[in-house]
């Protein structure tokens, strides 16, 4: 059963001088408790404004449309007023660079503790408890709970941080590139906690990175975006072992691995302006499979296997049959 | 290694028992208590050689000393001990007024081409500029050289990219920009300090095939990386550091294919696979890389080493040829193997 479904979702910024950047163009997933979903792409995909989209905190110049389904509620009916009651204690967000956001002049606990009084979750001595407990959960022991964020390592900050989106109990915790700036041995430490967190709690984790390898091992299904859209979404092993857009098979290919031997290759090109009307598939530029309806007419998003979809020509045999 | 790198063997480049220390400021408080004054040993006894044609991969973790010892070979620090040699000649005490014909041989390319990239020159600026700085040659010269750069740097035609503006250019653009400034100048050396981590995974491919083709004709490359699995796929040779040593060096097949010392093997164990069916249970060390103000006696991974033994807490160990390798070149600093 999906905890979070997400639909046709929209995202529109609106630019000085009256233009619109159409940066998140209608996209569907849905993810189950304990799961861990990928949401791959490169940057400018808008898979960071689709994550600030569900937890209701894109900026004034942005408009939304869709639906965000959270256990049947959709979150963007009535604005921040639908929105705010589930932010942090339904659904929560570890933005990307957290783990250098800690305010220097508080305790860690407290920073912990301030998303309970703030939700009406917990407070005073049973909120610092529950602060140490979390502590413990993400591996830090309970009695650092009164340092201050310089007397952490990195790789504690970025953990004191998983435990302040856990604060309030969440179903859905939205991971934004957690591990980017981190060293390889402290990346994987992070990524264990985090399989552990979805299998040990329940907890849906939507993981959102450029890190193919990182997807590759530690989420269940992804999605990959290219120019505000899903190209394709599917189990990681169909993703890697049979793309279905030349996208995502192109992104694999450029992405070195430590054992493989064959050549790593660019993808030629840059993705697309979001700022004026996308014409056709918006890869075609950049495809080397394109052929003749790519440039002029839009893929449809089809199901190429149970759960495995991917917006791309080839995969229409009506379409590659009329061309 | 290549043809060009075997025509050419001898090292351009030579560093032995490089030290690099910076001192910690000391508050008035631990002053007048008469605390002992401490130091960060960035840099503690590195020894290595590039000759030209060939790329040679420095890899660790924050904090390892990767960059500190690259800025020190370019004289950027000043070493505290050691010598570093170019083409045969010790450049160590160079006094800086001689410093400025080095640099011209010696060039770095920065990590984030966002920030190295003055915003208000054109591309033609930035890369004529160390014509300028070095006085060389006319202005039709520079003009000749700059384009022969961006060629060479992979803007092509470099007419389109002359009269641009950074903000104009894509990432992977800008960091062809930044190459071209370093190549104007014709260096013998290259030092690439993690030279696509800030761009997009899909043009990260194409820098590293200009730096791969720049090695082929024979410069020499000291790239400076976090990354394993793109040392494995460019470079030649790779050395592993760990708290300001090289642990372990060795050809790039070779150290990723039969690892030897016990960091170098946790530390491939934990870089993430493209294959999602190649899930292994990575060797996770516990807790963080000590300071490198108070190093560990004995081996210095021997705290967080599985196979440490009580002799490993008193002998540090030595770079030499380990039983198991299949190589000369491969070396690495640990007792057991």
């Amino acid at each position: 059963m999906s905890v979070l479904t997400v639909s046709e979702l929209h995202v529109w910024f609106e630019l000085p001088g009256g233009r619109e950047l159409h940066a998140v163009r209608g996209i569907d997933f849905s993810v189950d408790a304990g799961e861990r979903f990928g949401l791959v792409g490169e940057s400018g995909c808008g898979k960071t404004t689709a994550m600030l989209a569900l937890m209701g905190l894109l900026p004034p110049n942005a408009s939304v449309a869709g639906e965000v389904l959270l256990d049947g509620e959709n979150l963007l009916v009535r604005g921040e007023e639908s929105a705010a009651p589930h932010r942090w204690r339904e659904i929560a967000m570890i933005f990307q660079g957290a783990m250098n956001a800690f305010n220097p002049v508080q305790t860690i606990g407290d920073q912990i503790v301030e998303p309970m009084e703030l939700h009406d979750f917990a407070e005073g001595k049973q909120a610092l408890a529950r602060a140490r407990e979390l502590l413990e959960v993400v591996g830090i022991p309970g009695d650092r709970v009164s340092r201050y964020p310089h007397e952490f390592s990195g790789g504690m900050r970025q953990r004191a941080a998983i435990a302040m989106a856990l604060a309030c109990k969440p179903k859905v915790l939205l991971a934004d590139e957690p591990t980017t700036a981190l060293d390889v041995m402290v990346q994987a430490q992070i990524l264990e906690l985090l399989i552990a967190l979805a299998s040990d709690f329940g907890l849906a984790l939507v993981l959102v990175t450029h890190d193919l390898p990182v997807v590759a091992q530690v989420c269940d299904r992804a999605a990959v975006m290219y120019a505000g859209i899903v190209a394709e979404l599917g189990s990681v092993d169909r993703l890697y072992h049979d793309p279905r857009h030349p996208y995502t098979r192109l992104l694999f290919a450029a992405t070195p691995d430590l054992y493989g031997a064959d050549a790593v290759g660019s993808i030629p090109g840059a993705p697309p302006r979001l700022d004026r009307e996308l014409i056709g598939c918006p890869f075609a530029p950049r495809c080397d499979r394109a052929f003749s309806p790519c440039p002029t007419v839009t893929p449809r998003l089809l199901e190429v296997e149970p759960g495995h979809i991917a917006a791309c020509h080839l995969n229409d045999h009506a379409v590659v049959a009329a061309s | 290694m290549t043809d060009a790198a075997a025509t050419n063997s001898r090292a351009v480049l030579e560093v032995e028992d490089l030290v690099v220390r910076y001192r910690i400021a000391r508050g008035i408080v631990d002053t007048l208590q008469r605390r002992p004054k401490l130091r960060v040993h960035a840099v503690e006894g590195v020894s290595f050689a590039l000759r030209g044609g060939e790329m040679l991969a420095l890899v660790g973790e924050s904090g390892c000393g990767k960059t500190t010892t690259a800025q020190t070979v370019l004289r950027l620090h000043e070493p505290d001990a050691g010598v570093i040699r170019f083409r045969g000649e010790d450049i160590s005490r160079l006094p800086p007024r001689k410093l400025r014909e080095l640099r011209r041989r010696l060039q770095i390319i920065y990590q984030d081409p966002y920030e190295s990239l003055d915003p208000r020159f054109r591309v033609h600026a930035t890369v004529e500029e160390p014509l300028i700085i070095h006085r060389l040659g006319s202005k039709a010269e520079r003009h000749a050289e700059v384009l022969h750069a961006l060629e060479q740097a992979g803007l092509d035609p470099p007419d389109l990219f002359v009269d641009r503006y950074p903000h104009e250019l894509s990432g992977g653009q800008r960091q062809r920009v930044a190459i071209a400034a370093s190549l104007v100048l014709h260096p013998d050396v290259l030092v690439a300090d993690e030279p696509v981590s800030m761009l997009d995974v899909s043009v990260r491919a194409g820098v590293l095939a200009i730096l791969s083709e720049l090695r082929k004709s024979g410069l020499a490359i000291l790239m400076i990386t976090h990354d394993l699995s793109t040392a494995a796929h460019f470079a030649d040779r790779i050395a592993v550091m760990y708290l300001g040593r090289i642990v372990e060096e060795g050809p790039a097949h070779d150290l990723i294919h039969n690892p030897q010392h016990p960091y170098t093997r946790a530390l491939l164990s934990v870089v993430p696979k493209r294959d999602p069916r190649e899930r292994t249970t990575p060797q996770i060390l516990r807790g963080e890389t000590p300071n490198a103000v108070r190093i560990p006696p004995g081996c210095r991974f021997n705290p967080r080493c599985p196979m440490a033994i009580s002799e490993c807490k008193e002998i540090d160990p030595e770079l030499r040829r380990p039983a198991a390798a299949t190589s000369a070149g491969h070396r690495a600093a640990c007792i057991r193997v």
